[in-house]
């Protein structure tokens, strides 16, 4: 059978080792874009260039075709670095794995089974807090319980009680009781179906982001000069989605516009990544760089890079996750991201190196900028937006800076001693 | 002279609950269930103690009761808030507001009694 991930392998192999996509490419002799479709598993690999990325890559070509060991070992590293309060024989990692597979095995499974309960805890208690329709649904429970309560008590402990009031508690107890049922039901049916598929219905933002996640936010179309309008949104439910959704579309068709894919990948290529050079390149702002960049098909910009857009209020209008750095759904995020700070000197761009703390101790490049809304008369004051690139960095001990700790929201922050601290956290430390 | 309590609650069936046990236990209830106009409706009823709901039509409770607040004379009503929404946060702001006492949904009668008791004790000993 033929092995169709060797590419993936490959691309995993890479990144433990911190070299960039253009650097592997120019070390064996091919093109950066060549190997971006090896890595995406496009294209066929074997014999010589095999033996030479493997070369490149410090590990036996087998290791590149078997894959096991490499996804196990990736796995590990990731449990390790996870690890509070323990310090893992990273040195030895190897060796563990190899003498002893089932137990590597697993560890690494522990792990994920962690990290996968984490994400539930931090989407249910985030939902909890802040979706608008769980938040009418609880209240309506809770309000129909109440009185219920309330009246069965008065029925059940008093001891004389005057007919007409006994007939109308008798009604409002049968009211209520076909209320608590409708709504507990109504409660449940919208859990299940946001469970099983996904769809957070009355959230429009939610199905913005899914319909850009499912389009790798990359619109094929637009970049060959569509208009945003012909970009087909019949997936989308509700009108307010399908509104916002042609906003963000209107955007990224004009940042399309001013900076062309073929350009943006050219200018790429001659220099590392800079934002400042890319707007001056392009007669842009920085916001535009920055939204731009997170549009760009995967392997333009060498490591995953996730997108976050808030208003002046610091609510979250628009994100592009990034494995690692987790993003509250409805705002409230941490309020010591770049992003933020932004906000407070807008037209500045400001770039951070963040670990997030929680789930895991990931580093991240982060590049944010502020800028003033249009407005549409004279003496206006200015209403700011400010948006945030967030970049995994791959090899934090080969470039050291100094990283500020941020959290992702105050509610699943392990941070104890955080002076911006909103509301205490609901996980307990090092979770 | 009997004791009046102003029930601001749009939930009618919790509302006539409460205004059976408080009747009972000798106080005279006003009801209303708007949140717009609650304001005018304290200042008009002129209650021995509020009982307020957070969740009303036109105004929230805890607008209402900041608002209430910044009026002289109504800074020593005591105010029994009631809410389906408990956590820290949501008592906090309440607190922050001005609230004698935060209740959350579904509290028992005999809860709910106690603490009009204790807040009309505490009002007329001050």
């Amino acid at each position: 059978m033929r092995d169709t991930l060797t590419g993936s392998r490959i691309r995993e192999r890479r990144q433990i080792a911190g070299l960039r996509q253009a650097e592997l490419a120019r070390q064996v002799g091919i093109s950066a874009s060549y190997l971006n479709l090896i890595e995406h598993n496009r294209r066929r690999i074997g014999g010589k260039l095999l033996v030479d990325i493997a070369s490149a890559l410090t590990v036996e070509p087998s290791v590149l075709t078997r894959g096991i060991e490499a996804t196990l070992i990736s796995a590990l590293r990731e449990a390790a670095a996870d690890s509070v309060g323990q310090k893992a024989e990273l040195d030895g990692l190897e060796e563990f794995a190899g003498r002893f597979p089932g137990w590597a095995g697993v560890l690494a499974q522990m792990h994920r089974r962690v990290v996968s309960l984490e994400r539930t805890v931090e989407t249910l208690s985030d939902r909890l807090t802040h979706d608008p329709h769980l938040a009418a649904s609880m209240h309506e429970v809770l309000s129909t319980a109440a009185a219920i309560r309330s009246t069965a008590a008065i029925l059940a402990d008093t001891q004389e009680i005057e007919p007409q009031w006994r007939d109308r508690f008798h009604k409002n107890l049968h009211q209520d009781a076909e209320r608590l049922a409708d709504s507990s039901k109504s409660l449940v049916t919208y859990l299940d179906n946001s469970d099983s598929d996904g769809d957070h219905r009355g959230v429009p933002q939610e199905d913005v982001e899914a319909f850009f996640d499912a389009n790798n936010h990359h619109f094929n179309d637009i970049e060959h000069g569509g208009a945003a309008a012909d970009v087909d949104l019949s997936e989308l439910d509700s009108a307010a989605a399908k509104s916002l959704t042609q906003d963000f579309l209107a955007i990224y068709a004009a940042d399309a516009r001013a900076m062309p894919l073929k350009d943006v990948q050219a200018a790429l290529a001659e220099a590392p990544l800079d934002p400042l050079q890319l707007a001056s390149r392009f007669s842009v702002d920085v916001a535009t760089v920055l939204r731009r960049l997170a549009t760009l098909p995967d392997g333009y910009l060498g490591r995953p890079t996730g997108l976050v857009v808030c208003d002046a209020s610091g609510s979250i209008l628009f994100s592009k996750s990034v494995p690692g750095f987790a993003m509250p759904r409805f705002g409230e995020a941490c309020p010591l991201w770049p992003l933020f700070q932004a906000l407070n000197r807008p037209l500045v761009p400001i770039r951070q190196r963040v670990a997030q703390l929680g789930r895991a101790a990931a580093v991240f490049d982060c590049y944010a900028y502020a800028w003033p809304q249009p407005g549409s008369k004279f003496d206006q004051a200015p209403v700011y937006r400010s948006v945030m690139l967030v970049r995994s960095v791959e090899d934090v001990a080969q470039d050291a800076q100094a990283v500020a700790r941020v959290g992702p929201s105050c509610r699943v922050c392990p941070h104890d001693n955080c002076s911006s601290r909103r509301e205490p956290s609901i996980l307990s430390e090092g979770f | 002279m009997s004791r009046k309590v102003l029930l601001i609650e749009d939930e009618p069936n919790i509302a006539e609950a409460i205004r059976f046990l408080l009747t009972r236990e000798g106080w005279q209830v006003e009801t209303h269930a708007e949140g717009a106009d609650a304001l005018q409706v304290i200042r008009v009823a002129s209650p021995d103690l509020l009982i307020l709901d957070v969740m009303l039509p036109g105004k929230s409770g805890m607008e209402i009761l900041r608002d209430l607040r910044e009026l002289e004379d109504m800074q020593g009503l005591p105010v029994l808030m009631l809410t389906a929404r408990g956590q820290t946060r949501d008592r906090e702001m309440a607190e922050n507001a001005g609230v004698s006492r935060f209740m959350t949904k579904p509290f028992s009668n005999s809860e709910m009694l106690t603490a009009v008791r204790d807040l009309h004790a505490q009002a007329t000993q001050s």
